[in-house]
């Protein structure tokens, strides 16, 4: 069968492809346009380094099919820096140490940036559930924690 | 060895710089193992075993060469077979007879998932459909599972030549029993006569996995000429390109293995997998290939650690004196021998003072993937069969657990069970540290309880290389042979900026390939501070010894009145005032007049590492309707020698108390009765999620190892042994009840409650 | 070869109906995806026709009818828990929804979707048949309308004829003093799948006796069980202690459940009762707040 056209926006640029039906977002993002900053850790929506973000919503982009992107806006960690200018979340995380491999660092920051473009007074409890879904196995998240909690202060403003 | 620094003179060692390598990971571009590419690149798959042990009959690949778009189809015959002999030191040997059937199965498969095929295609679909036309007859084995009913005489066996090693006469009928081994120190059969109480328990741990986020991918290119290079996520790129090397006949040479940044290990990447089977495929198919590793794959073909069975025995007098102690250690090697049941044997008591102890190991194949290293491989099984024991001798004393443990602490001179003294300071600090925390005494509420328990693991040394390349601005490149796991590019260029006396953020740390840096062993055992921080101050010691050189010659005085201090070339001795102090941008500067590039390479065999000690408390509340436990509060005590870089050193304790805190509670492998995996993802492998936790308290403890500059002893992992048993300690306050078997999951400690 | 699969997304619920009805081979709905992708990806299912009902409107809306509220089938669980009065009205069904694996998950998690995959561990199944929803299912042959607890049949199992798609889902008009609640036992706080869950939707009359229960209890049988002997120990109580002892004992009396890694039957059994006390009471409250708040 022939492959899919898709015409979709990631990270504000438009962009098309061609894909398979059954080939997933992670895959398209991965291998088709080389955007190789999501990270496969399970395939199966357990891990969340694939995490990025469709309209506003955040996603496990190997539970979605590259298909679906259609008419869609998506960021992914590549699209969250502004330039040369980091993020205030990636800032935080350097400066708390709040990685040690990396590998799920991009799926924590897409999934910590949805987090605090809808509240950016979270409580700690609330940042720990909201990332429940991004597995880490370095850190113990005490520092992940703490860097998106300093990083909602500083957007506060306070 | 100079004395340690000390900490006031120091400028940059202790602080908490951004971490070089930071932006490329929070924007993406970082490249790990899979992220790597190249043209004409094809996708390797491998097929592997739906059973738990059967004999390979056939295998028939015609019809997946015969589909298009499929280039390579290899199986054992396309590998050359290896002498069975062990190499290397007891503890850590390596027999490549072993290896080689553990990457490609040869008369028999041994465990589900078991490779026995791989084929390279065009795409990841058409690989995958390859796979499926793979034909392979299997007779079927009785397979067994548990490491009790592996030792079983009856019990099916793995190979059916093995006999037990370390048995003197040895046995005249196989087993699965691959080796046996023991140490004793003093009289314990004597001594437990004389003990007022002997407290004796049987445990059982479940092997757990690493879990690394990143599965394990690589891609590989091979030239018609024999060279080849590979792009791999790996603990050790040396370590690679030996074992690669060997297992397909390439000389050392020929294989240039570049490091990719990785995505967590522990341990489980410190061997190969499909590093040689991606080489192999591209020589046959005159292609690069890449390989990726599925979850699934991981979970049922990379390496756990160890299952055990173990039973513990002390004896201790009224006042709190241990005088005897034995344990029984039963480890799990899974497919092929190598358990770390030696490591297990020598940590279990090694915390403590005991002047009579025996311990004795057995390492058991059973039909489950291969044990890899984990964090202090083997001391937190042992740990916590005997903290728990500790614990409950404490208890029938009616002595608090920490005053217990620190009547007992080992000091520097106290002998081990295996033969050597220890030789450093910082168990009892450590100890009282923890004792000191405020919340080791606070009161706690209904269905809640404290724990605590202590940890040991011998760090690592070794064998490490660094270049030092002093830059015509003033920077310094630093290249190692280190894959950095949690922050080692930080730490190398603090120790390199403290040593050349130049800023932080002037001194750059790569991690360099195989052909462009020394041999240096893996990422492991906390060596990297220590060792690769050792051979990279040494690299800067003799760049700025060359420095001086190139002054003294400007100044026209000899070498030895030109001394290095705050990152100048001083004139001193007779000459001392007569110059201005040059900097070293000035000297690098000069580099063309003075001699040309000024670089420095080292290499060490590191010795003189010391032991990494944790003593760490938790509270636990328990649900007594349904089992589940919750941690309240968790600190974690540990002396590091000296923190680099604090965040990152209390990054290792945080990360190792978690992973603990999963091998207590949740992680465990469930088999069906046909021997397969049930849980092969991280949906049923129940790892901590951050909603799980609270914050992680670590206190660090600084007692500095005279035997590096900056008095580095290692910090990744003693971490990890304590809280298996402090965890089934603070049950215990909680609930009265005894739990001896991991994990504590909520049916088990539901039942434990309402037996 | 497997990647041979067309992809639809048609904008109305007849349209969609029609392609799954002439599908020759294997038709699949896609909604959320949450389970779907994962079993193709397992090589469990092999769609040759993918319907992604995304795009129909009628299956995406939350609106009031009859005094309750119609759900669209594809609505997330995201989009559930931001609809205010939607989710005031059923908290407990809500939270069920929002216990559907991570907040990645969750966005993309349908009660629909959750029904028909007939998982006997879905966490908004036992709420959902609590609540005493009713399904709205367009097929070739028409609309028919189906109790939620007739849908899913066996683990993986329902009982959708070819072509049938379940659009939306009544849930009725709350008397005044009336509760939901789901709480489910895991091992974890989050994303793992429940071991045992409880749903209870339950009313009260003025003298806070209980006039109307329901009682579905998740993963301790081949489907999702409501069971009426725990509501009627419920019924005519004022849910005090006793009355829930003989609820919590009613429904592990109904319990059948199976070993499997995710618990025992042992387990199952008794943390079954000590899930459907735990949910009743906040029911309870939760009927007791609501009558105070129309005082």
């Amino acid at each position: 069968m022939a492959k899919q056209h898709v015409t979709t926006t990631i990270n504000g640029n438009p962009v098309e492809y061609l894909c398979e039906s059954r080939q997933t977002l992670l895959e398209v993002l991965r291998d088709e346009l080389h955007l190789t900053g999501t990270k496969e850790g399970c395939g199966t929506g357990d891990c969340g380094a694939c995490t990025v973000n469709v309209n506003g919503r955040m996603m496990c982009s190997c539970l979605f099919l590259g298909v679906e992107a259609q008419g869609k806006s998506i960021t992914t960690v590549e699209g969250i820096a502004n330039g040369e200018k980091l993020h205030v979340l990636q800032r935080k995380f350097v400066e708390h140490a709040a990685l040690q491999c990396g590998i799920c660092t991009p799926g924590m920051l897409v999934a910590s940036k949805t987090l605090l473009d809808r509240n950016n007074n979270p409580t700690e409890e609330e940042v720990r559930y909201w990332l429940a879904g991004n597995l880490c196995r370095c850190t113990g998240y005490n520092q992940i924690i703490e860097a998106v909690l300093d990083a909602a202060k500083e957007i506060r403003g306070a | 060895m100079s004395a340690v620094v000390n900490e006031k003179k120091l400028k940059v060692v202790g602080t908490r710089p951004d971490r070089p390598d930071g932006v490329p990971k929070v924007t993406g571009t970082a490249q790990y193992g899979a992220d790597f590419t190249l043209p004409g690149m094809l996708w390797g798959k491998i097929l592997r075993s739906p059973h738990a042990h059967a004999r390979i009959r056939k295998i028939d690949a015609s019809k997946a060469l015969a589909l298009p778009g499929v280039k390579a189809v290899i199986t054992s015959a396309d590998i050359p077979d290896q002498k069975f002999e062990y190499i290397g030191p007891e503890r850590v040997a390596v027999n490549f007879w072993h290896m080689t059937r553990n990457i490609m199965a040869r008369e028999k498969v041994l465990f589900e998932g078991h490779p026995l095929a791989a084929v390279a295609a065009a795409t990841p679909a058409i690989a995958a459909e390859a796979l499926k036309l793979i034909e392979v007859d299997y007779e079927v084995l009785p397979h067994v599972i548990d490491v009790d009913e592996a030792m079983k005489p009856d019990a099916p066996l793995l190979f059916e030549d093995m006999i037990t090693r370390g048995i003197e006469p040895p046995p005249t009928k196989p087993s699965n029993i691959s080796k046996k081994l023991g140490f004793k120190l003093g009289d314990p059969d004597a001594a437990f006569a004389t003990a007022d109480e002997v407290i004796e328990a049987s445990f059982k741990t479940a092997p757990v996995h690493q879990g690394y986020i990143e599965p394990q991918s690589c891609l590989a290119r091979a030239d018609a000429d024999g060279q080849a290079e590979l792009w791999s996520s790996s603990q050790g790129h040396f370590v690679v390109r030996t074992f690669t090397c060997r297992l397909l006949g390439i000389k050392t040479g020929d294989l240039r293995v570049h490091p990719a940044e990785i995505g967590g290990a522990f341990g489980g990447k410190t061997v190969v997998y499909v590093e040689p089977i991606a080489v192999a495929l591209s020589r046959k198919s005159g292609h690069p290939v890449k390989i990726m590793m599925t979850r699934e794959d991981v979970f049922k073909s990379t390496g756990p650690t160890s299952g055990a069975s173990m039973t513990i025995k002390v004896g201790v007098m009224r006042d709190g004196k241990i005088v005897a102690a034995r344990g029984l250690f039963k480890y799990q090697a899974g497919a092929f021998p190598g358990s770390p049941v030696m490591n297990g044997c020598m940590c279990g008591f090694a915390p403590y003072d005991i002047a009579n102890v025996e311990t004795e190991g057995y390492d058991v194949v059973c039909n489950r993937p291969k044990a890899v290293a984990y964090r202090a491989p083997g001391s937190p099984i042992s740990a916590f069969a005997v903290e728990s024991t500790l614990d409950l001798a404490a208890r029938k004393i009616g002595m608090d657990p920490l005053a217990f443990r620190l009547k007992n602490i080992a000091k520097p001179g106290t002998p081990t069970v295996f033969g050597t003294k220890l030789q450093h300071a910082g168990f009892a600090e450590t100890l009282q540290a923890l004792q000191k925390h405020p919340g080791y005494n606070q009161p706690l509420g209904k269905n809640q309880g404290r724990g605590v328990a202590l940890g040991y693991w011998f760090n690592g040394g070794g064998e490490s290389s660094a270049t030092v390349h002093i830059n015509e601005d003033g920077t310094a490149v630093v290249a190692t042979g280190s894959p950095d796991i949690g922050g080692s590019r930080a730490s190398t260029a603090q120790m390199a900026a403290e040593t050349l006396g130049i800023e932080y953020d002037r001194v750059r740390p790569i991690i360099a390939d195989t052909n462009s840096v020394g041999y240096t062993q893996a990422t492991g055992g906390s060596r990297v501070t220590f060792a690769t921080g050792m051979t990279v101050i040494n690299a800067c010691n003799k760049a700025i010894d060359e420095m001086c050189a190139r002054v003294a010659k400007l100044w026209k005085i000899d070498r030895a009145d030109v001394i290095w201090e705050d990152g100048c070339a001083r004139p001193a001795g007779k000459h001392a005032g007569e110059f201005e102090p040059m900097p070293l941008k000035a000297i690098a500067a000069k580099r063309t007049a003075t001699g040309g590039p000024i670089t420095a390479s080292a290499s060490v065999n590191a010795e003189g590492q010391a032991p990494g000690f944790s003593a760490q408390f938790c509270d636990v509340e328990v649900d007594p309707e349904t089992g589940h436990v919750k941690i309240l509060r968790y600190v974690a005590a540990q002396d590091v020698g000296r923190a680099i870089h604090p965040s990152y050193c209390e990054g290792q304790i945080h990360g190792g108390v978690v992973q603990g805190i999963g091998w207590a509670l949740n992680e465990e492998y469930i088999y069906d009765k046909n021997g397969r995996l049930e849980n092969a993802g991280f949906l049923d492998y129940r790892m901590p999620v951050a909603s799980d936790l609270p914050m992680i308290e670590s206190i660090i403890v600084e007692v500095p190892n005279p035997n590096h500059p900056y008095g580095v002893k290692g910090v990744a992992e003693a971490n990890i042994v304590p809280p298996m048993a402090a965890i089934a300690n603070a049950i215990h306050s909680a609930t009265g009840k005894r739990m001896t078997e991991l994990p504590m999951s909520p049916p088990k400690v539901l039942a434990a409650l309402d037996s | 070869m497997s990647s041979d699969m067309r992809y639809e997304a048609p904008a109305t619920l007849e349209a969609a109906v029609a392609l799954l009805a002439g599908a020759s081979g294997v038709a699949r709905v896609l909604a959320g995806g949450t389970d779907l992708l994962i079993q193709m990806r397992g090589g469990r299912v092999e769609p040759a026709l993918l319907v992604d009902i995304k795009g129909i409107g009628e299956m995406r809306s939350i609106s009031a009818e009859n005094g309750g509220f119609r759900l669209g089938a594809a609505v997330t669980a995201m989009e559930m828990s931001e609809h205010a009065a939607f989710a005031k009205a059923w908290p407990g069904l809500t939270e069920a929804a929002m216990l559907i694996g991570s907040y990645q998950i969750k966005g993309r998690a349908t009660v629909g979707g959750n029904l028909c995959n007939a998982s006997p561990a879905a966490d908004s199944v036992p709420a959902l048949i609590a609540a005493g929803a009713t399904a709205s299912i367009l097929g070739p042959n028409g609309r028919r309308e189906v109790k939620a607890e007739d849908i899913a049949t066996g683990p993986g199992k329902n009982s959708l004829a070819k072509g049938e798609i379940v659009a939306s889902f009544l849930l009725p008009a709350r008397p005044a003093r009336s509760g939901d609640a789901y709480l489910r036992f895991i091992p974890r706080t989050e994303m793992d799948i429940a071991v045992v869950g409880a749903g209870i939707n339950l009313t009260l009359d003025e003298k806070g006796v209980c006039t109307h229960a329901r009682v579905c209890v998740g993963a301790v049988a081949e489907r999702a069980l409501l069971v009426q002997a725990a509501a009627d120990a419920l019924i005519g109580t004022p849910v005090d202690a006793a009355a829930l002892e003989r609820m919590g004992a009613a429904v592990s009396a109904a319990c059948r459940p199976i070993d499997d890694k995710r618990g025992t039957k042992a387990y199952r059994i008794k943390v079954s009762a000590v899930m459907a006390k735990r949910a009743a009471a906040i029911a309870l409250n939760r009927a007791l707040d609501r009558a105070r708040g129309t005082k």
